[in-house]
């Protein structure tokens, strides 16, 4: 077992079975679909079972305000980190080369390509994803907005939408032009973004269902550009209360 | 819908933005399992000479490597005919087929093991595309006929013919989440697949066929998909069954997870199509005559191509009578990836061919194709509502659909207004269309038409709810749950949506032909009708009625209809049930009445009934780029009385904005080696939320309940895809903009920029033709 794993072994039957099996080398055991709602779980992975290579090294990242330290190859990405070593699966992958947003995450609050990054080049950052974006039961307003304005059919790319939105608020907060501002010196504000303007900075992120329609109304929300229906915020609080 | 519960929201909504739904590969991994990577092929066609795995299974954690003689079972996936090994002994047949399949500890380790499998070829000659398959007689079945009084006489007497071809493209999938499959073995020679499948039954089949297992040795789960279309209705067995056959060899759990490239080298996609017509015609644009061959691209192995032409077939009258009719359809086989599945399943591509006449017949006579398509449309009874296979469109909507989205888009105002940009703007073009769609509603296939459930009502008053279909993103759990808590008179809250499983309910159907609703909802609330039965005569006792009268199930309490001031709680009924040792689950059960087909005659009933639907599109061309851009869609869209009206929504944008990408930007390149040269997104292009116009309305028709269905609901999964037909009628009318009125406007498929630039150029040189030799009459 990895070093990163081997101090949080603990005696559980569950761990204890799982060494010994993966030691017999025919490990022959039903699946354990855990809660994804334990966070103990959801930190700590059952087992690494990634081999030990040579050159490896132990990288510490903080990720949604915690700190988690593996041993990777330094050529490991980020994304990869997220799903195969931490269990964050919340996280999506779906092209694996940068080209269809599915795996964006928050690096100290710009969105990122968690595919395209390396793990390694990622300490000392803040990173935010997808399971880091509630407060307690409290959905952020991005995530509300997208469920009040229907935001996605089969989800899979709804993570990464949420990351960029959240990402583009960021942006235009900051004033950061796009490749459609009409007048560099005077970027758009929040509530004057027009909708080409919001498409332009979705444009990295694919939705096959093609859910578009409702992603750019929540963004247009939480711009404050349009007020939530009173249904929809009803239908939220039921649902998360 | 006032008496469906209001619940507007998808039902893993919550799950979707916080990251906590969890698809197959997000499940938490169990001890030891193992990962599975390809080797494929780098040929077209080729003989396997050698294989040589020393290098491989000498890199470290390289488990072991698949070949056909690891299968114990039979080395084949083919979903309707035999004929498509998971890996094959002698020969490939396609760029990117599988030849091996390395089991790693992990997947990098896979990885570097498939590097290192060196197999030895003999290239052979291959099948390329639809034309060279014709020229070497290369089919995997006979011509299919379908045939409606003479065409041969009605075109010889016609007062004008044209004859011409449409081809066209296939499409990917392209669903954001890759097939996956993970395999778990026991000690006792059972398997649990987790699979991302729109057919856990054809998976549960395949892996068993392979494995040489009865059925029963099998389970099949789907939590839920990230994205299907078609794509992982037969594509996604190959891949369990592989992991199946590692997880039977090494005795460990197999995880199966296709990179994306991988994913588009080895799976089928929609069918490419070569349309070759002769169509007879009045002075009026009233079709009399029409001869279509339609040829389908289907690739190295059967799959489903029977069923996607034969709705073909059926569909390339889309709405239009045309009293003598033959089409003819047969599938080429090809050194080209298995074709399969895909939204609209055929439908597109016998639909795209009519709309492409139609628009010529219209300009040959410069009439107004829409005034051409109306004149044309379904009407009237008998004869003139009747389809070349002799179905009568019973409750026909057209015009009511054709007449509100003309009414919704201003679409009399706005063509004139483009007239005058037009006149004004001689190096940007505008075009306006509007299109009809009328599609059949019911697997082709009478057999599949069923579907089962199985409710179980816990003492608590709890429930959890099972049915055959699978969750893809088209809100279906979310419509069985609002079925299911309408029919039992509960509040949504009591129920748990459980993951789609073989063992929970067997032989279903695949989740496809936009029929999910339909069946399964059917059967769920036949499944609530049955312990509502039950718990009445409970519910009876407790309230101290004398006789079993009619009891009221509503807002969690049960009553008599005549005497509704007293009742009983639901929970009460259910717990006293307990106690009276009545059972509180059920199955539920559901076939499609009245429909049915001659495959020797190619007539009868097989649609239930047919889905209306018509949409309005704008673009503007810029003709130096031959870039466009839709300004405004609308598009008025019949699902009877909606079970959700947000979620039919989203499924009417999502099939156009899809139909239009097959259309406009998915181009599918292939070499001259076979090989596909467009499988990552950099250089496959799908809509992006830029591409979405502006100004998109969609509205459902009005007062549109139907018989016969689940409250009155009608499927609206794969219709919606046919709407984008108005994008190209748009790009044709706004590139015969930049000619003189051209008599035709061929534009190929799909119509990319480039495509666009060569159809303008294209308008000189047919018009000069035109000129020298008036081409649009005469019989040929």
């Amino acid at each position: 077992m990895p070093s990163d794993s081997r101090k949080s072994l603990g005696t559980s039957r569950r761990r204890f079975l799982g060494q010994a099996l993966t030691a017999a080398g025919t490990a022959i055991v039903a699946p354990k679909v855990l809660d994804p709602n334990s966070a103990a779980e959801a930190q700590q992975p059952l087992v690494n079972r990634h081999l030990p290579i040579q050159g490896e090294t132990p990288v510490t990242l903080m990720i949604n305000g915690q700190s988690h330290t593996v041993t990777i190859e330094p050529r490991v990405t980020l994304l990869d980190v997220l799903r195969e070593r931490l269990n964050l699966t919340g996280t999506k992958k779906g092209c694996d080369h940068g080209q269809c947003g599915a795996c964006t995450v928050l690096v100290n609050g710009d969105r990122i390509y968690s595919c395209l990054a390396l793990a390694i080049m990622q300490e000392g950052r803040s990173i935010t994803t997808i399971e880091g974006l509630t407060t307690g039961e409290q959905l952020h307003p991005v995530q509300a907005a997208f469920i009040e304005n229907d935001g996605f059919q089969c989800g899979y790319c709804t993570p990464g939408q949420i990351c960029a939105s959240i990402a583009l608020l960021n942006e235009v907060k900051r004033g950061g032009a796009s490749a459609v501002t009409a007048d560099l010196t005077h970027p758009p504000e929040s509530l004057t973004l027009s909708e080409a303007e919001i498409k332009e900075r979705l444009s990295g992120n694919l939705c096959r269902c093609s859910a578009y329609n409702g992603i750019v109304a929540a963004v247009q929300q939480v711009l404050g550009q349009t007020p939530p229906s009173p249904a929809a915020t009803i239908l939220v609080q039921e649902m998360t209360g | 819908m006032s008496n469906i519960e209001p619940r507007k929201q998808h039902e893993s909504a919550i799950g979707h933005v916080t990251g906590k739904a969890t698809y197959t590969d997000d499940q938490r991994q169990p001890v030891g399992m193992l990962s599975l990577y390809p080797v494929l092929s780098p040929h077209a066609k080729a003989r396997i000479l050698n294989r040589d795995l020393t290098a491989a299974q000498a890199i470290p954690g390289v488990v072991t490597i698949l070949l056909p003689e690891d299968i114990p079972g039979e080395n084949d996936t083919g979903p309707i005919a035999h004929d498509e090994p998971l890996l094959p002994t002698d020969t490939v047949n396609y760029w990117g087929q599988p030849v091996a399949w390395v089991v790693g500890e992990t997947e990098a380790a896979a990885r570097q093991g498939a590097e290192r499998v060196f197999v030895e070829y003999e290239p052979l000659d291959a099948v390329l595309s639809i034309p060279q398959a014709i020229a070497m007689e290369s089919f995997h079945n006979s011509p299919q006929v379908c045939r409606r009084s003479d065409p041969d006489t009605a075109l010889k007497t016609a007062p004008h013919v044209l004859e011409g071809e449409v081809e066209m493209n296939g499409q990917d999938h392209f669903y954001l989440e890759t097939q996956t499959s993970w395999v778990v073995p026991d000690l006792e020679g059972n398997y649990l697949v987790y699979a991302s499948t729109q057919h856990p039954t054809e998976t549960q089949h395949i892996v068993a066929r392979v494995l040489g297992v009865p059925s029963n040795r099998v389970v099949v789960t789907c939590l839920r998909m990230g994205g299907g279309f078609g794509g992982k209705e037969s594509q996604a067995n190959p891949m369990a069954a592989a992991a199946a056959i590692a997880a039977a060899k090494t005795g460990r759990p197999v995880r199966v997870r296709l990179r994306r490239h991988h994913d588009m080298m080895i799976t089928g996609k929609r069918h490419g199509y070569l349309g070759r017509y002769r169509v007879g015609f009045d002075a009026e644009g009233k079709l009399l005559a029409l001869d279509l061959a339609l040829y389908s691209d289907g690739g190295w192995s059967l799959d489903l191509s029977p069923p996607v032409l034969l709705r073909a077939m059926l569909h390339a009258d889309n709405a239009y009578y045309i009293p003598h009719m033959e089409v003819r359809g047969q599938i080429a086989k090809t050194n080209r990836v298995s074709n399969t599945a895909f939204r609209g399943f055929g439908g597109p591509q016998g639909m795209i061919v009519i709309e492409d006449i139609v628009d010529r017949v219209a300009r040959s006579l410069n009439l107004p194709p829409e005034v051409v398509r109306e004149r044309n449309f379904y009407h009237g009874e008998g004869e003139t509502n009747t389809t070349h296979y002799g179905q009568e469109l019973v409750d026909n909507r057209l015009m009511r659909v054709w007449q509100s989205v003309q009414a919704q888009a201003q679409f009399v105002d706005r063509k004139a207004a483009i007239a005058e940009f037009n006149q004004a703007n001689p190096y940007k073009k505008r075009g306006i269309a509007v299109t009809p769609v009328k599609f059949g509603i019911s697997f082709n296939k009478k057999t599949y038409n069923q579907a089962g459930a199985l409710i179980l009502i816990y003492t608590d008053g709890s429930i959890q709810l099972n049915h055959g279909g699978t969750e893809m993103g088209q809100g279906l759990h979310t419509k069985m749950l609002q079925v299911a808590a309408k029919a039992l008179g509960v509040s949504l809250e009591r129920f748990r949506m459980m993951p789609t499983s073989t063992d929970k309910v067997p032989n279903s159907s695949a989740t496809a032909a936009s029929s999910g609703a339909d069946l399964n909802g059917q059967a769920v609330k036949d499944a609530c009708e049955t312990l509502k039965q039950r718990l009445a005569p409970v519910a009876t006792k407790l309230l101290a009625l004398d006789t079993p009268e009619e009891m009221v199930f509503a807002d969690n309490w049960v009553y008599c209809r005549t005497y509704p001031s007293a009742r009983v709680a639901f929970d009460e009924v259910v717990q006293a049930a307990y106690n009276d040792r009545v059972s509180l689950s059920a199955t539920g059960f559901y076939r499609t009445p009245n429909i049915y087909w001659d495959p020797e005659t190619y007539k009868g009933r097989p649609f239930y009934y047919f889905a209306y639907g018509a949409a309005v599109s704008e673009v503007e061309i810029d003709g130096f780029t031959g870039t466009f851009k839709l300004r405004q869609v609308d598009i008025v869209h019949d699902v009877g009385e909606s079970l959700n009206p947000l979620v039919d929504k989203g499924q009417i944008e999502g099939g156009f904005v899809q139909g239009m990408g097959w259309l406009t930007m998915e181009e599918l390149v292939w070499d001259a080696q076979g090989r596909l040269r467009t499988h990552a997104p950099s250089t496959y292009k799908i809509p992006t939320v830029s591409e979405i116009p502006d100004k998109f309305s969609v509205t459902l028709l009005e007062r549109a309940a139907q018989d016969g269905t689940i409250y009155g609901s009608k499927a609206v999964g794969e219709p919606p895809f046919m709407l984008a037909m108005s994008v190209r009628e748009a790009m044709r009318a706004a590139i015969a903009a930049f000619g003189d009125n051209p008599t035709y406007v061929p534009l190929a498929l799909p119509a990319t920029p480039e495509a666009t630039l060569r159809a303008i150029d294209g308008l000189s040189a047919a018009t000069s033709l035109e000129a020298a030799q008036p081409a649009s009459s005469g019989v040929l």
